[in-house]
């Protein structure tokens, strides 16, 4: 027992700190590039759907497309898949820099597709109201539906952050580093229950504190 | 001034046509509380959002105050709109903002710089008895100080023109009141037109000087308002008012009791006085079953249902010659 806890604390010694500032690099980078672009997304998706323009229909079919066709790839193949565009992007292919790249583009049409469905949730009533007043669409935006969507969107937001925590474990094992390779270098190759243990209680603990904040933010804008 | 002249509104349903507005025409003067009564699925909601053109016309052409205002777009649309509030059945406040800023949101759509907003949304909470509630959110409210707000939102921007889209359909009788008690109050002191639409026959005798009847997308009936209760013309009329005496005369009465006739008086007429003068003249045996008068704009309008019993027709013809001078006669049968 000693010496399992011995091993463990040593490990975590020497790998501990590299693993969460990896891990904070992916998520930080992925999370921020998605969390933006996941919107503008979702609002473009949102806003041509019931656009009545030739050009509205066509952005909308070529998002709508692209969005799943990205979503149908499973994360592991989509990893491989950018590595080109990857290096491309940021002159390496393995790294926390390097995964951040897979990582966000499935994080964008995740969110996307949820702000989306927060979107279009909005009370029809309320936007109509608004049109009656004379706003214009960029004040309908900013005032009326990101206001009336916005828990749901940081709903959506928290979400994202906690599949993007899961990602990043597997982003991990193709080079990406971080806590969820932690546990699978150490944990599950080399027999290391401590390790294994101490990197669930770890994620659980971050995944906890992600809902909890979400949920609070989200019980703040809702009225 | 608002003007509809021949508009249509047909949808698209399943490559089926469905018109909703039929060749509509109608005047609605400066100033004027007119008001568009009809069954469900007339079209009144369709024709009133063809105004600020949340609906476009199909075919026909829309005046608002002497501009035609039909194929309006963009900016010059956004300004019509600037001029003509609107507030609807369910309130629809943003639920997520505070009732300043539901108000402030109809003064930003207008550019009004952010140092006036607050003051002019203070000054619009104030008119309609909200000045207290700025900081609260829609949820807290009744749903007469929701729709309180929602007035104060589509004033915001002085408009000259007032939609009102079933405005009290969902409101208890004491929110009724307080809403048509704030809205009046407003008409009185500010130049408005207000084009209402309700299918509550209360609400249209307390608030109306015009109404127009609608059914199956068709204005069938249309005139001061005191005219159309007094005396309907159109069967959709006619069921609509129907509804409004009808509840006071039991079942039982009209079924056994013949020969009733439901006397209408316009305006200020005496008629018990009538009641006993023909009935001694014609040596007649009259029994009032029921009796009513109601105030239509500040006028009163009084409905008899008696019972003419007689043995000599010739009389009773008399009686009845007698009283069609004064008011209207109609046989009644359970409707009018
Ligand atoms: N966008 C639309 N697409 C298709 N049909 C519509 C649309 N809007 C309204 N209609 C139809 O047009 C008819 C008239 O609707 P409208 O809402 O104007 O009636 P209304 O007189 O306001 O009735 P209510 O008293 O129920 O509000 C209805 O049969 C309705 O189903
Ligand atoms: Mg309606």
């Amino acid at each position: 027992m000693n010496e399992l806890i011995s091993s463990t604390v040593t490990i975590l010694q020497n790998e501990l700190y590299k693993a969460i500032y990896e891990t904070l690099i992916m998520l930080a980078i992925s999370f921020s590039l998605s969390l933006t672009c996941g919107t503008v997304l979702g609002f473009v998706l949102y806003l041509t759907t019931n656009g009545h323009s030739v050009k509205s229909k066509i952005v909308n079919k070529v998002t709508s497309a692209l969005v799943n066709f990205i979503r149908s790839i499973p994360f592991i193949i989509l990893v491989v898949f950018t590595l080109p565009f990857t290096f491309f992007l940021v002159g390496t292919k393995i790294g926390p820099i390097a995964a951040s790249v897979p990582l966000a583009i499935t994080a964008t049409v995740f969110l996307a597709r949820l702000v989306e469905i927060a979107l279009a949730e909005v009370d029809k009533g309320v936007l109509e109201a608004a049109y009656a007043c004379g706003a214009s669409e960029s004040l309908i935006i900013r005032r009326v539906l990101l206001v009336e969507a916005a828990p749901a969107i940081l709903r959506g937001i928290t979400v994202t952050f906690i599949s993007l925590i899961g990602f990043s474990a597997m982003a991990g094992m193709v080079g990406g580093g971080g806590i969820g390779n932690l546990a699978v270098q150490y944990g599950y190759y080399r027999y290391e229950t401590g390790i294994m243990i101490f990197t669930i209680v770890f994620l659980v603990i971050i995944v906890q504190i992600a809902q909890h904040v979400g949920d609070f933010l989200a019980k703040k804008l809702s009225h | 001034m608002i003007k509809f002249d021949s508009v249509n509104v047909v949808f698209e349903r399943k490559n089926e046509q469905f018109t909703a507005v039929d060749n509509v025409s109608l005047q609605i003067d400066q100033g004027n509380f007119y008001g568009i009564v009809g069954p469900s699925g007339a079209g009144k909601s369709t024709l009133v959002r063809t105004v600020n053109l949340l609906q476009r016309p199909t075919s026909g052409n829309v005046f608002v105050n002497g501009q035609n205002v039909t194929s309006y777009k963009d900016k010059e649309l956004r300004d019509l709109r600037l001029g003509i509030g609107m507030i609807f059945q369910h309130f629809n406040l943003i639920k997520n903002a505070s009732i300043f800023s539901n108000v402030a949101l109809a003064l930003r759509a207008s550019n009004t710089p952010e140092n006036e907003i607050k003051n002019r949304v203070y000054e619009l909470l104030e008119l309609v008895g909200l000045k207290d509630k700025a900081d609260v959110f829609p949820n807290l409210l009744s749903g007469g100080q929701k729709q309180r707000v929602a007035i104060a939102r589509a004033l915001a921007n002085k408009p000259k023109i007032l939609l009102c889209d079933e405005a009290t359909s969902a409101l208890d009788p004491d929110n009724t009141k307080e809403v048509i008690a704030t809205l009046k109050s407003i008409k009185e002191n500010y130049p408005l037109t207000v084009l209402f639409i309700t299918h509550q026959m209360e609400v249209a005798k307390t608030l109306f000087d015009e109404v127009a009847v609608m059914e199956k997308g068709r204005v069938v009936e249309q005139g001061s308002c005191y005219d159309i209760f007094a005396h309907p013309q159109s069967q959709a009329a006619k069921n609509l008012i129907k509804c409004s005496i009808k509840g006071v005369i039991p079942e039982e009465i009209l079924a056994h009791e013949k020969d009733l006739y439901l006397i209408t008086y316009k305006e200020e007429c005496a008629y018990e006085s009538v009641i006993s003068y023909i009935s001694r003249q014609f040596n007649l045996d009259i029994s009032i079953i029921a009796g009513n008068i109601e105030y239509i704009q500040k006028k009163p309008l009084g409905r008899l249902l008696i019972s003419l019993k007689s043995s000599d027709e010739q009389s009773k013809a008399k009686a009845l010659a007698f009283i069609k001078e004064k008011a209207f006669v109609h046989e009644f049968n359970g409707e009018i």
